[in-house]
């Protein structure tokens, strides 16, 4: 039995007075996949922003109850959010490199938190995050090219290298294959399930494939409520709820 | 048979939006060809009337570079030269300038040259001194009313009372053609000088380059600021009430008529502060307070249109919000600050209320040099000589319109470039 990475306790998420999430309590194992599942509006993107504090961001989000990354409260005025995001990486729905350089998309991460002292040290971390992304041998000869001139797939997998570069012990992805066509998708899936060994991964998926596939554990989540969490087998073959029942099996969202 | 009723209404209808699209699109064919039409009627008449200005009439004169009447020696030194007798010698050449002149005669002849005659003899004399003591065949510059005479812009078969030149005047330009001792060059004066009383020695460098101190120092007080104002309005800001307010006063100073700011500048920068009225400085200032709200509005905008996925990307590896902004959203913003900023200098190239008011009106015959000397700018000289009297200064300003196009086109085009250079596809 592995250890709890995230436990989140009765937490509440408000946009202005419409309440978004309803008393959300999860335990996430390390070095884990756990996919969040839902209809669309349901919350789950909601509660991922809430890990890295992504929420912040819009000023009408109000996020109340507990949050323990490492046993650390993350829902408070005094927690580090730039220490927090160093440890809690995100990919996004929409690959979203930065207008640079391949390499200097990976780099970004390590320079601004001085990881790396000399030019070979910042080199070797941007080879390793692409090779650990997937990505190294396709992109290795054209390292100075913008990331914007990768095919999709291949910005999603430098989200990912740039991601991992800062050597987070988290990776949250919000939908990463959401805007890929199958061959892509199935890319990364593969190496979600390798990534899986050094990080703990929370992703947000549609695809009920996907997750049962990519995933250990699977929560689901309606109208803002966790309905039922549980191993990813048992989720899509046997589910306690009727509404998740109704769900995996397609009679609603 | 309704089904078919029903069709002839959808084919009609159908017709109907066809005609509707063709008529729209030849009203905004008209439309086009009316605004081109006056911009070509409207470039058209200041070039004809300008394109003389570029031009000037100059005399050939005959000048003995005696060294008793100069009062110099073939040794003296350059200090010793400014001061020579330059005016005795081109009294001598004026004298005898046509043979056997009478003494109201030259008189006459005089007012056909240049009040910069002295200066253009001592010149040459300066460039060559070895002249001395020899006869010399120099060009000199004619005075305006036979320049304007010869380019056809004031008209001989008026009265001889309200002419410039009088009959006797007249036959002898008539014998300088003739003799072939007139001819017009490039005007250089036009490019070279300030200001001056005598439009044949009128130019716009003056103008020119107090313009050219003006929008530098409105660049250089509005551009930080203007950075600075929109990137904590746009990323930093919170979203209360004051922060509305502030936009909303913000747009509504972008509409505050120029002389309102001229009067600031008066009452504030040159009164309560004391600062040198007539100056680049002080104009600069003034309009860069002009042109704050305009450049603000425009780098909020190029601000707004950075996609926000940018920004969470960089939060999201561990970026600091200043970090995230200043590494990653300013400088994709950067093409469209450039263009605000490059399009509120053009709107202060051209502004003229302020400055009369801040005394960037008064005759300045020097060429500044800096930014705390008192100087003109290009659209006041334009209002200056198109009030002025003498025919010589119509073409001037009409050149001088021509040349602050030029220099506004050429702004647009540094724009265009920019954004061009700099725009970069996410």
């Amino acid at each position: 039995m592995s250890n709890s990475k995230i436990l989140a306790n009765g937490v509440d998420v408000y946009y202005g007075s419409k309440q978004a999430l309803f008393g959300i309590s999860m335990d996430i194992k390390e070095k884990e996949v756990t996919a969040l599942i839902g209809p669309s509006g349901c919350g789950k993107s909601t509660f991922l922003r809430c890990i890295n504090r992504m929420n912040d961001l819009i000023d009408i989000c109000k996020v109340s109850g507990s949050i323990k990354v490492d046993n650390e409260e993350i829902i408070s005025e005094k927690t580090d959010v730039v220490s927090l995001r160093s440890k809690i990486g995100m990919v996004f729905q929409k690959p979203n490199p930065f207008p640079k350089s391949i390499f200097d998309n990976v780099a970004y991460g390590p320079t601004i938190h001085g990881l790396v002292d000399s030019k070979n040290d910042l080199e070797e971390i941007v080879h390793s995050s692409l090779k650990k992304a997937g990505l190294f041998d396709e992109v290795k000869d054209r390292l100075n090219e913008p990331g914007t001139s990768l095919s999709g797939g291949q910005q999603q997998r430098l989200c990912i290298a740039r991601a991992i570069a800062v050597n987070p012990e988290i990776i949250l992805m919000d939908e990463p294959c959401s805007a890929l066509d199958p061959i892509a998708t199935a890319i990364i899936e593969e190496l979600i399930d390798e990534l899986r060994l050094n990080y703990t991964i929370i992703i947000v998926t549609h695809s009920m494939q996907q997750a049962a596939r990519v995933s250990q554990k699977t929560c689901f989540f309606h109208l803002g409520e966790l309905i039922e969490t549980g191993e990813t087998n048992k989720i899509f073959t046997n589910p306690d709820n009727t509404k998740t029942q109704d769900y995996i099996t397609g009679r609603f969202g | 048979m309704n089904n078919s009723v029903a069709k002839e209404k959808i084919i009609s209808l159908r017709k109907k939006r066809s005609l509707e699209d063709m008529r729209f699109k030849y009203y905004g064919f008209t439309a086009m060809c009316l605004s081109l039409a006056v911009l070509v009627f409207l470039l058209y008449t200041i070039f004809s009337k300008g394109y003389t200005a570029f031009q000037k009439t100059i005399v050939l004169l005959e000048v003995d570079y005696n060294q008793e009447v100069l009062k110099l020696t073939p040794d003296s030194s350059v200090e010793e030269i400014e001061k020579g007798k330059f005016f005795r010698v081109k009294k001598q050449a004026i004298e005898n300038f046509f043979p056997d002149l009478s003494k109201s005669d030259i008189k006459l002849v005089k007012k056909l040259f240049s009040i910069n005659v002295d200066n253009e003899i001592k010149d040459y004399f300066l460039d060559n001194p070895e002249v001395i003591n020899t006869k010399q065949q120099i060009w000199v510059t004619a005075h305006s009313d036979v320049d304007q005479l010869l380019k056809g812009n004031s008209r001989r078969d008026v009265p001889e009372d309200r002419r410039k030149l009088n009959d006797i005047q007249l036959s002898y330009v008539d014998q300088l053609v003739e003799e072939k001792r007139v001819k017009q060059v490039f005007n250089n004066f036009f490019f070279t000088k300030a200001d001056s009383r005598h439009p044949e020695i009128a130019g716009v460098a003056g103008s020119f380059m107090g313009s050219l101190f003006t929008l530098f120092t409105v660049f250089i007080l509005s551009f930080p600021v203007a950075i600075g104002a929109s990137v904590y309005l746009e990323e930093f800001a919170p979203k209360n009430r004051i922060t509305e307010l502030i936009e909303v006063n913000i747009s509504n100073l972008a509409a505050v008529p120029s002389i309102v700011f001229g009067l600031l500048g008066l009452g504030v920068l040159l009164n309560v502060f004391g600062l040198p009225r007539s100056t680049p400085l002080v104009g600069g200032s003034v309009l860069a307070l002009m042109t704050l709200p305009t450049i603000i509005i425009a780098c909020r905008a190029s601000l707004k249109a950075v996609p926000p996925s940018i920004k969470e990307g960089a939060l999201a590896v561990g970026a600091t919000k200043t970090q995230a902004v200043f590494h990653h959203v300013v400088p994709l913003a950067l093409p469209g600050t450039l263009t605000g900023t490059i399009i509120g200098l053009a709107q202060a190239l051209g502004e003229t209320a302020p400055l009369i008011m801040i005394g960037m009106i008064a005759f300045i015959p020097n060429i500044p040099t800096g930014l705390t000397e008192p100087s003109a700018a290009l659209p006041v000289q334009i209002y200056l000589w198109v009030e002025s009297a003498e025919r010589g200064f119509q073409e001037k300003s009409a050149a001088a319109i021509m040349v602050i196009l030029i220099f506004l086109f050429m702004m647009n085009a540094i724009a265009v470039f920019l954004r061009n250079r700099f725009e970069r596809k996410w």
